[in-house]
């Protein structure tokens, strides 16, 4: 008898028949747009066709078809499982299998124990991402293939969370990266999510087989495995069809009719009612009344289509769109656009400007603006008078709109941006941190996903009959939502209609952190193309219970904001490029590295027409070589520069090495081990700077992908050192850090206090050295030296505990020198601030905050900007012990609070917190932290920061928030 | 009792202390942690004159007020044990002026010793911040004045928590194999009535009456009828709330039980002897002054007659797995992770694994909230050790999160059902 097995995954149906020898007599693959049991259906119906009247032992598999299996009463096979039966059968030579798949990544590790590693709830990196990608860059996947093909260099892509990498792919566009370049990063991204996300220090060798769609499809991508690997693994025959062979060879498959079966799973309903909310509308009629109410309060503003004489241009140059406008003298709006910007929005706003003179020839334009992501390429591309911070855009046209307006809430391409207006002024801004879900690029690309246009899409959503509830997290966590609800039978309505709630509930209670509708006040105004869905607007309106004001234009508030700014502005004229100009306009791009520091950086230069040139992925002014010069106070590069007296990186003498890994807490007790060591006769050494070829050093052995980076960077530390073959490394486990007195306890948070652990267990090299971990507290002086010495004896080390009560005695002396070093430069900048009358933004985060891999020079952008940047360690000594609404137990956080309460007694000062993404501890303190400044009156502004971090947004953040205390 | 300051207010948010007038007409609300164990515990609180209500409340509206409360990125329990108690406030079934919330506080470096001021949080912003939060903690983190925990009270609670433990552990080894359904169920209904109401009479907590009723209880669970078949076994650790709630876990047991698993998910004992342990650790390890560890000696000694009295009950009854002694769970513990690590469930957990493994359950289910601190040291930092030791580990973590998917879930632990199965039948051809 002939077998059959059915692969149903998140994407596509596979199918494969094979003869009783085990031969492939019949494959199918085919996308099911969310259709699973028709698609299924089928499929099933042309095997029968092609098979007349056999019955088949029959098996599914594959994660859409799990609960679909028992109901048509076939057994189901574990996908993975599937897998290897198929490899057992097909490729027993195999010792490790790499599956990609729609939104799966596995490592299949058959030598030894079979090991299987899988995605976890957090992971891009898969096919789905590769088509966001596609997407983003608008081409085809198989183009982005060929398209690697042609690069000349590797961006460094976050590979943790297509969300990320999409952060990082969206400025590399903008700032016109050759789309080789980006195409070819994007797959080594693939590759190094899922080698270091899945493999975890275990070896990726021998027989590599490649499976699944992406792998199959896309030839670059093997080649950047085979690369990596420093292998060429194997795509096999059937390589789309392992699960599906595999379900078929099942030994549980059963014996049933296919046209019986094929009859049975058109039939499939699922029985399971998924969690439904509300329909949006019950009705056409209440939906004409929600409509007609939104045509006439967003009409406020004239729109004109014969403008004359002095007129302003305003653009915006967003993540996914751009929009331009221009303003007359009497604030109509003439000559919209919005478009999508396609990677490149120079060629968007040449067209535009072109098509502006044609038509109106008559027009003088006295002025021009513009904002966005792509602010600075297109201001140097075209000579635009003004650069307008984003926020400020938004703020300015909201207001024009609505003079009385108390909350303006935006939802853009990749941006939230929230403002809640107090007495005329920005009293808070809310953005979205360094995620982009719940952003209209995340609507657009599970339309397209899915196959539908956006607008189509949107409009499916006004009458499903059950709106399925689909949580308010991340993409990734909505995409296996999204799957959940297909697998339970969601119509594609349904789905639209969810997403729309998602969308909303993700800037309510995410963004806003919004508790109680009153909060935003009466006056409320929404824009942002998002807004442009009806679905999405009235989700917003129930689930706030307010009727909030739609402007007509409501994708075009950017640009008419930078418009309106350009009037404000106007000096009369504008440089703007004239219809001349552009006929001879031309635009080129190369990527050099820069050589400027340490970082690195990887630049993309543009020139343009007559030399003009714009270089974009610089972290620092420096390439750029400005002669701004005024002195820098920026003490996080004092802190590191203090650090660097106890750095060496190679030992001198014959005395024996201990060596410490320069991370984590270690930012800040350097200088107390070094001294310890020091006097107690060894030679100290400290693993190098960090940076992210460090990291990746390290990445295979990190067991937690979503630990924070700062801890993951704790890997590559070791393995430089051990590369130096110190006699013993030391990095000790601390439950408790030092105790300055101001909460209810002096813990480290749990990842601080015992990653040595986790590297004593997860780092295999660590065993060519003897590696001293044990547990310690400096935070009692008087019982450490005995401590120390219990402590340093199980590895073998006999001190003398008099040596090490002097020693410590030194030890502590250095360190606390340190801290008073710290805190003494602090004090004056402080007086400098107050000479020069200067800004003062105190930047705060943890000790290792001040590694540049880590904080990715914001210190630099803060004080580029012109203000003195201060660490939250360097005056949390100046407030005393306060009570706080949150459980005040950890050091390092009550610095914190500590620092936010000084900056409320300073009026010149401001704090920014640095939260690292994954620092669970920081959902505890970031609250609390806004909590303490904001009841003084002060903004609140937090930087989430990861491996890689788009300092294209925190720019924007950081210039709101000057704009805003100005 | 002094009662003064019982309001103090910081940024605005208000602290409302539960003074001793509130204990006359009160209820304190309890989130579900513990299902098996809780109700019994509860009643040790009440025969102190306190009026307590455990909340049942399940689902999705369960989960949407806590998302609608507390910070997203707080771990999924915070979501779960608050969202029930914010609900129980707004559902209409509780006079809010009259009720009391309470949450157990380890004071631990983890950041469940947040919850407390999590709750106010909410109440600030729901409206109900004269609603006072109790913390149920032994040490002093925290004070109320209305709210006394008293050694007796611990030591009664603890025997109450061990009965949970023991019922759930007779009922893991027995419910998958029952003959009639139910008859599981009706045992533990019968004896969550008959301890409830010995409790009441101050009986059944202290000596021969223990060993009584645990006889008792055991002879019933051995009496069940049950099917000869062969069920796949699956050990459960993980984070406290998670692994034993079902609000918390989708469900995980009754998944198991639909999969033909028979499923040993440690007791809570275990985990009060950690902490007591921790405490005594923290003086070897940094000196914490013995003067403050009496009443970790006294709990940890308390905990291990306590302990003994229940082995002593499972010896005469082989059919049954008996919980490893916390004595050897230590040595476990020595194995896999350094003991100082104390925040969250610790070194405790890889032990459990490895307990788990040892006892025959080489499939083991680690439940985590998405995001949780400790769980990169304790449960993936140490999974590569406890691979080490045994080769046989058939490890599975799952993530629990509100935006996780069940199916997703549900997947992992099918595969790893589909090795388990392998090696089973690996073993019966053998």
């Amino acid at each position: 008898m002939n077998r059959l097995g059915i692969d149903a995954g998140s994407t596509t149906v596979k199918c494969a028949v094979l003869s009783p020898s085990g031969k492939v007599l019949f494959s199918d693959y085919r996308r099911h747009k969310s259709k699973i049991s028709e698609t299924t259906a089928q499929v099933l119906s042309e095997v029968a066709e092609k098979f007349p009247g056999e019955k088949m032992l029959a098996s599914f598999s594959g994660s859409a078809s799990m609960e679909m299996a028992g109901d048509v009463g076939v057994p189901f096979v574990q996908e993975v499982y599937a897998t290897k039966k198929a490899v057992d059968a097909l490729c027993p030579q195999a010792d490790t299998v790499i599956e990609l798949g729609g939104e799966d990544a596995k490592i299949l590790f058959l030598r030894g124990a079979l090991e299987v590693r899988m995605n976890g709830t957090c992971a891009g990196g898969t096919g789905a991402f590769i088509d966001q990608m596609a997407k983003l860059m608008d081409v085809e996947s198989d183009t982005l293939d060929s398209l690697a093909f042609g690069s000349e260099k590797i961006y460094s892509i976050a590979s943790r969370c297509g969300v990320f990498a999409k952060t990082d792919v969206q400025p590399l566009i903008n700032q016109g990266a050759r789309k080789e370049d980006v195409a070819a990063s994007i797959f080594y991204a693939v590759v190094n999510q899922t080698i270091g996300g899945l493999a975890q220090g275990r070896e990726v060798g021998g027989t590599v087989l490649y499976l699944g769609g992406p792998l199959t499809f896309l030839k670059y991508l093997r080649h950047a495995f085979d690369k990596t690997l420093g292998t060429s693994g194997v795509l096999p025959e059937n390589s789309l069809f392992f699960v599906a062979i595999g379900a078929a060879l099942s030994p549980q498959s059963m014996e049933v009719d296919v046209s019986e079966l094929a009859r049975k799973t058109k039939e499939y309903k699922n029985s399971a009612a998924g969690r439904a909310c509300k329909p949006l509308f019950s009705s056409k009629e209440e939906y004409e009344r929600f409509r007609i109410r939104h045509a006439q309060s967003g009409d406020r503003i004239a729109i004109t289509d014969s403008p004359k004489g002095k007129v302003y241009l305003g653009i915006d140059a967003g993540s996914t769109t751009v929009k331009a406008l221009v303003v007359d003298e009497d604030g109509n709006v003439c000559f919209p656009m919005y478009t999508p910007n396609s990677g490149n929005p120079v060629p968007i706003v040449r067209d535009y400007l072109t098509s502006l003179y044609e038509r109106f020839p008559d027009i003088y334009i006295a002025g021009a603006a513009v904002t966005g992501y792509g602010e600075s390429i297109i201001k140097a591309a075209f000579k635009i008078d003004e650069g307008v911070v984003e926020t400020i855009a938004h703020y300015t046209a909201a207001k024009k709109f609505m003079p009385e307006v108390d909350f303006i809430i935006d939802i853009g391409g990749q941006d939230i941006k929230c403002f809640r207006i107090k007495n005329g002024a920005i009293d808070s801004i809310f953005l979205n941190e360094a995620c982009s879900s719940g952003c209209g690029s995340f609507l657009q690309t599970f339309a397209a996903v899915l196959g539908y246009d956006e607008k189509t899409f949107a409009s499916l959503a006004l009458f499903a009959p059950a709106p399925i509830d689909l949580g308010s997290r991340c993409t990734v966590f909505m995409n296996s939502a999204v799957k959940q609800a297909q697998k339970d039978g969601a119509n594609i309505e349904d789905i639209s209609a969810g997403l729309a709630v998602s969308v909303v509930k993700n800037a309510l209670y995410k963004v806003i952190r919004c508790t109680n509708p009153d909060l935003l006040g009466n006056n409320i105004v929404v824009q942002g193309g998002t807004f442009n869905s009806d679905a999405v607007l009235r989700v917003f309106e129930r689930e706030t219970g307010k009727e909030v004001v739609r402007p007509a234009i409501a994708g075009l508030m950017g640009a008419y904001g930078a418009a309106l700014i350009a009037k404000q502005k106007s000096k009369g004229f504008s440089t703007v490029l004239g219809a001349e100009d552009l006929k001879t306009f031309t635009h080129s791009v190369k990527a050099i590295t820069c050589h400027g520091c340490e970082n690195r950086c990887r630049l993309t230069v543009n020139t343009f027409a007559g030399g003009e040139k714009y270089i974009a992925g610089n972290r620092c002014e420096k390439p750029l070589a400005l002669k701004t010069q005024t002195k820098k106070y920026d003490l996080y590069e004092y802190k590191l520069s203090l650090l660097d007296a106890f750095r060496s990186e190679t030992a001198s003498g014959s005395k024996p090495v201990v060596g410490i890994p320069l991370a984590l807490n270690m930012y800040e007790l350097l200088p107390f081990w070094h001294t310890l060591f020091t006097r107690l006769g060894f030679d100290v050494i400290t693993s190098p700077r960090s940076t992210h070829k460090l990291f990746v050093k390290g990445q295979h052995t990190i067991p937690s992908d979503t630990v924070c980076y700062p801890a993951k960077l704790v890997h590559g530390h070791l393995e430089a050192l051990v590369e130096k073959n110190p006699d013993y490394i030391f990095y000790p486990s601390m439950s408790y850090n030092v105790d300055e007195g101001k909460g209810v306890n002096h813990y480290n948070c749990p990842v601080v206090a015992y990653y040595p652990e986790v590297v004593a267990a997860n780092v295999p090299s660590l065993k060519k050295t003897t590696f001293i971990h044990g547990f310690i507290g400096i935070h009692d002086r008087k019982t450490f030296a005995a401590h120390f010495c219990s402590m340093t004896e199980k590895s073998g080390l006999k001190l003398k505990l008099a040596d090490v009560k002097k020693a410590a005695k030194d030890a502590y002396a250095a360190y606390d020198g340190f801290m008073k070093a710290v805190r003494d430069k602090a004090d004056e900048f402080l007086a400098v601030a107050e000479k020069e009358d200067l800004r003062v933004v105190v930047l705060a985060g943890r000790p290792y905050h001040i590694d540049p891999e880590i904080n990715h020079g914001i210190d630099k952008l803060v004080s580029d900007l012109g203000a003195v940047v201060l660490t939250e360690d360097s005056v949390s000594h100046k407030v005393g012990k306060f009570p706080t609404s949150v459980l005040n137990q950890w050091t390092y956080h009550a610095r914190l609070y500590a620092a936010a309460k000084f900056v409320t007694t300073l009026k010149r000062a401001n704090l920014v917190q640095l939260v690292s993404f994954g620092c669970g501890v920081d959902a505890v303190t970031s609250d609390e932290t806004r909590a303490i400044l904001e009841n003084a009156g002060k903004l609140y502004t937090q930087i989430k920061i990861d491996e890689i971090t788009n300092l294209g947004a925190v720019k924007i953040r950081l210039r709101s928030l000057f704009a805003v205390i100005k | 009792m002094n009662d003064s300051n019982a309001t103090e207010s910081i940024n605005g948010i208000r602290n409302v202390k539960f003074t001793s007038q509130m204990k006359k007409d009160y209820t304190i609300l309890a989130p579900d942690i513990f299902p098996t164990h809780l109700p019994l515990v509860v009643e040790v609180v009440r025969m102190y004159g306190y009026k307590v209500d455990v909340l049942r409340y399940t689902g999705k509206k369960v989960i949407d007020t806590g998302l609608a409360y507390v910070h997203n990125d707080m771990c999924y329990p915070a979501i779960c044990s608050t969202g029930q108690q914010l609900y129980a406030l707004k559902s209409g079934d509780y006079d809010p002026h009259k009720v009391a919330l309470i949450q157990f506080q380890t004071g631990g470096g983890c950041r469940a010793s947040n919850y407390i001021w999590l709750l106010r949080k909410a109440l600030h912003n729901m409206g109900m911040d004269f609603v006072p939060v109790l913390s149920l903690s032994f040490n002093k983190t925290e004070r109320s004045p209305g709210f006394r925990i008293t050694p007796m009270m611990i030591a009664k609670g603890l025997m109450a928590l061990v009965y949970g433990d023991l019922i759930m552990l007779l009922k893991n080894q027995v419910l998958p194999y029952e003959k009639n359904k139910g008859a599981v169920q009706s045992i533990i209904d019968k004896w969550t009535k008959t301890l409830t109401e010995q409790f009441r009479r101050n009986k059944g907590l202290v000596g021969a009456s223990v060993r009584k009723n645990m006889r008792a209880i055991i002879e019933d669970f051995a009496a069940v009828e049950k099917l000869n078949v062969k069920k796949t076994k699956v050990g459960v650790v993980g984070e406290i709330y998670v692994k034993y709630s079902p609000l918390g876990n989708n469900g995980l047991e009754d998944f198991l039980l639909s999969q033909d698993c028979e499923f040993m998910v440690p007791g809570v004992l275990g985990f009060f002897q950690y902490m007591f342990d921790n405490m005594i650790t923290d003086h070897e390890l940094y000196g914490t002054p013995l003067k403050s560890l009496w009443g970790a000696r006294i709990g940890a000694s308390m905990a291990r007659r306590i302990e003994k009295t229940m082995l002593d009950a499972l010896k005469d009854y082989p059919q049954f797995a008996a919980p490893t002694p916390f004595a050897r769970i230590r040595e476990l513990g020595d194995k896999t992770l350094g003991r100082g690590v104390k925040m969250g469930e610790g070194w405790l957990l890889p032990a459990e694994i490895a307990e788990l493994i040892e006892k025959g359950y080489d499939n083991v289910i680690c439940a985590q909230p998405f995001g949780c601190l400790p769980n990169h040291i304790v449960a993936k930092g140490a999974a590569r050790t406890i691979r080490e030791l045994y080769p046989t580990a058939n490890l599975c973590p799952i993530d629990y999160d509100a935006g996780a998917s069940k199916v997703n879930q549900e997947n992992r632990i099918k595969l790893m059902l589909a090795i388990a199965k392998e090696k089973e039948n690996e073993q019966a051809r053998n």
